[in-house]
């Protein structure tokens, strides 16, 4: 009789406690960003987090009323970090792809990427295409949908990768690669610096339409849905254009 | 010259201090990980001994598939694969810091060599001493804590001291996942200011210091260990 | 373990074994014909010579292999101009011969360290025996004390290129396509633990044929100790 009546005490323990997980209150969301990727997350010189993905998604917790706290994660395992419960949100120039949706969900996009090669000055490419590229030794950052891009379509080249985008600047600059895949934004910010005087871009954009969106727990439908409405409300009462203009002078929406 | 060694200064211009941060957690991270490797080896020793088959057979398969696997490859399945099994079995999402998977998969790694160096110590010392022991009337726990453990820790003390130095060197490894370690600061430096060649070889001088200090350190850890017996 | 996985990645992962298993053979190549003339300069009466190849053995023993690699890789890329010049880029440039490069010398310096001790540890009168025969400096290192010192080197250098084998997973993190490098590729598209365990059952086969030849070899070569009643 007493071990009967532990059984139904921790039974009904567990539906409550279990209960009570699934009817979660956000209070507060944990948001999870490389810290290595200019303009969009940085770490700046006192230590703290800073871009385009941080003011996005600070905006957007003000709007949920939630209270948001930052984590640093390295980019290759971003994602399991999210699914071992690390954080809750993914903010980090995250590319919405059917691959990743099998693991994770995402929000609507809060904007969009292009893939473009950056080579040096004095290259001799100008075609890059799959064919005009064969031979070459093209660099990516790892884990990106350029690193997959490269791998499903340019079969005939070498192919690098990379654990940040920084790394593949650096051999692009030392000349270990002929050209490098990357998103345009960092690559564009990479060129003004003094690092990128060698290089330049090359041809034309291979992807325009790389929807770049936030990455939750395929449970936490609600979050997504908290997301996905402060977003509407920062587009239509301009937050996100004053943020877009903080970093670029056009729209990358 | 000058310019170069401007940059390990300490303060907000040089990487002086993030480096020592990064030594720092180095030496704690081994320091962490070598009662775990030690106990688990030891563990893994006795069983390697035992009477029973199934002991004996655990401890060989423990030992040979930690020695086999690159430590690197070790440390990304506990930290991925352990993140992914504690959150499996508890139902909710449990996370493990990276600096305890770097405890976890050097401290395994650690204790399989460990169990290698214990078992010959422990072969070595000769059956009478445990029956001189018996016979005094001693009981089994205060043989093993008296007369077996100190002639342990003598015979087993230059091959953990060896193994000791391995895992500073391994702890490199934790700079993929991600922990602030050495070497990892000193990526960072390098990505900042350009100059890999001068910062790596600081960090390899770094590496150095710190085996020095630890072969001084085991060295008299080894004397004393000695003291009482006439060496031939 | 998904077949789609495996229909995916299979192919490239047995090409990431061939990538392995080429680092190993030629660094440990490279390195045990390195590792001669270190030895001897270890054991030479000229003080330059013993200095130098100290000071070489003690930072290639002493400092992590990464933080090895790291100075070779991203350092010569500081330096590509002067490689440049001298008609060396190419060989730097790539970073799997970057990675053969610092495997080749960290080998050399542990193997030169097994060589020393075994050639010390033959009995003095071996070279005296040979000299008082009229024998010349080479043959008696070639014909007397380099066969003896081999068969008690065999089983440290055996344990030397276990550890190359586990070592060489550190090319992944260069950008090298070895068994790490398909896996970690192969984890950051599926995020499937199991493509890490797929890398540890080829690790555990390289490790397994390896002391296999091992072991056949140091039966082969004291045939003639089993002979005399020397060895079981």
């Amino acid at each position: 009789m007493r071990t009967m009546r532990t059984i139904i005490a921790s039974a009904v323990a567990l539906a409550v406690l279990t209960g009570l997980a699934s009817a979660k209150e956000w209070t507060t969301v944990r948001i999870g960003t490389e810290g290595a990727y200019p303009p969009f997350n940085f770490i700046d010189s006192n230590g703290e987090l800073q871009g385009f993905d941080v003011d996005i998604a600070k905006a957007l917790c003000e709007k949920m009323k939630v209270e948001c706290t930052f984590v640093a994660q390295d980019w290759d395992g971003i994602i399991p970090a999210l699914t071992a419960g690390k954080y809750d949100a993914i903010v980090a120039s995250m590319s919405i792809t059917d691959e990743r949706k099998q693991v994770v969900d995402f929000t609507d996009k809060y904007y969009t990427n292009a893939l473009t090669f950056v080579a040096p000055k004095d290259t001799d490419i100008t075609d890059v295409s799959p064919q005009g590229l064969a031979g070459k030794m093209l660099g990516a950052q790892s884990s990106t949908v350029s690193a997959q891009f490269l791998e499903d379509k340019y079969g005939d080249s070498d192919i690098k990768l990379y654990p940040t985008q920084d790394d593949a600047y650096l051999d692009l600059a030392s000349g270990r690669v002929d050209a490098v895949l990357a998103d345009v934004g960092p690559s564009n910010l990479w060129l003004a610096g003094e690092d990128g005087q060698c290089c330049a871009f090359v041809g034309e954009a291979v992807v325009k339409d790389d929807a770049i969106g936030i990455a939750v727990r395929k449970e936490d439908t609600d979050l997504k849905e908290m997301f996905n409405k402060a977003l509407a409300e920062i587009i239509a009462d301009g937050t996100y254009e004053k943020i877009n203009e903080k970093y670029f002078p056009f729209s990358i929406y | 010259m000058g310019e170069l060694l401007r940059l390990l200064s300490f303060g907000p211009d040089g990487w002086g201090d993030e480096i020592a941060s990064g030594a720092w957690l180095t030496i704690r991270l081994a320091l962490a990980t070598l009662p775990f490797g030690i106990a688990l080896g030891f563990v893994a020793a006795l069983a390697r001994n035992s009477y029973r088959p199934a002991l004996r057979i655990a401890g060989v398969v423990f030992g040979t598939l930690f020695r086999a696997l690159p430590e690197l490859l070790t440390l990304l399945l506990v930290y991925y694969g352990g993140q992914a099994l504690l959150s499996g079995i508890a139902g909710t999402a449990i996370e493990v810091s990276a600096f305890v998977a770097g405890i976890v998969a050097l401290g395994l790694v650690f204790s399989a060599y460990a169990s290698e160096v214990f078992l010959g110590a422990l072969r070595a010392i000769s059956r009478g001493q445990y029956e001189a022991g018996y016979a005094l009337g001693l009981r089994p726990f205060t043989v093993l804590r008296l007369i077996i453990l100190p002639q342990l820790v003598r015979l087993a003390l230059p091959g953990l001291a060896n193994l000791w130095l391995v895992l500073l060197k391994d702890t490199s490894l934790v700079s993929v996942i991600a922990l602030n370690d050495l070497l990892r600061e000193t990526s960072v430096a390098v990505r900042a200011t350009k100059e890999p060649f001068f910062f790596y070889l600081v960090a390899c001088l770094v590496y150095l210091a710190m085996s020095m200090i630890s072969s001084v350190g085991t060295a008299r850890i080894e004397r004393w260990s000695e003291r009482g017996t006439s060496r031939s | 373990m998904s077949a789609e996985l495996l229909e995916r990645y299979g192919v490239r992962m047995l090409e990431g074994l061939l990538v392995t298993v080429e680092l190993v053979l030629i660094s440990v190549t490279l390195g045990a014909i390195l590792a001669l003339p270190i030895a001897l300069a270890r054991l030479s009466p000229n003080l330059a010579l013993r200095g130098f190849s100290f000071g070489y053995v003690y930072f290639f023993r002493g400092t992590p292999l990464l933080a090895q690699l790291f100075l070779v890789y991203y350092g010569s890329g500081q330096f590509r101009h002067v490689f440049e010049s001298i008609g060396l880029w190419w060989f730097f440039r790539d970073a799997f011969y970057c990675c053969l490069l610092t495997f080749t010398l960290n080998t050399a310096a542990y193997q030169a360290e097994i060589l020393r001790g075994a050639m010390a540890s033959v009995p003095r009168g071996q070279r005296e025996a040979a000299m008082a025969l009229g024998l010349r400096g080479p043959v008696v290192l070639f014909k007397v004390i380099l066969p003896q010192a081999l068969i008690v080197a065999l089983r440290p250098l055996g344990n030397e290129v276990i550890l190359m084998i586990k070592g060489s997973a550190v090319a992944s993190i260069v950008t090298v396509f070895d068994i790490m490098g398909v896996a970690d590729l192969a984890f950051a598209r599926s995020f499937d633990l199991s493509v890490y365990l797929w890398a540890a059952v080829l690790y555990l086969i390289l490790v397994g044929l390896l002391s296999r030849l091992w072991n056949f070899l140091e039966r082969k070569l004291t045939t003639h100790l089993a002979v005399a009643g020397v060895r079981a």
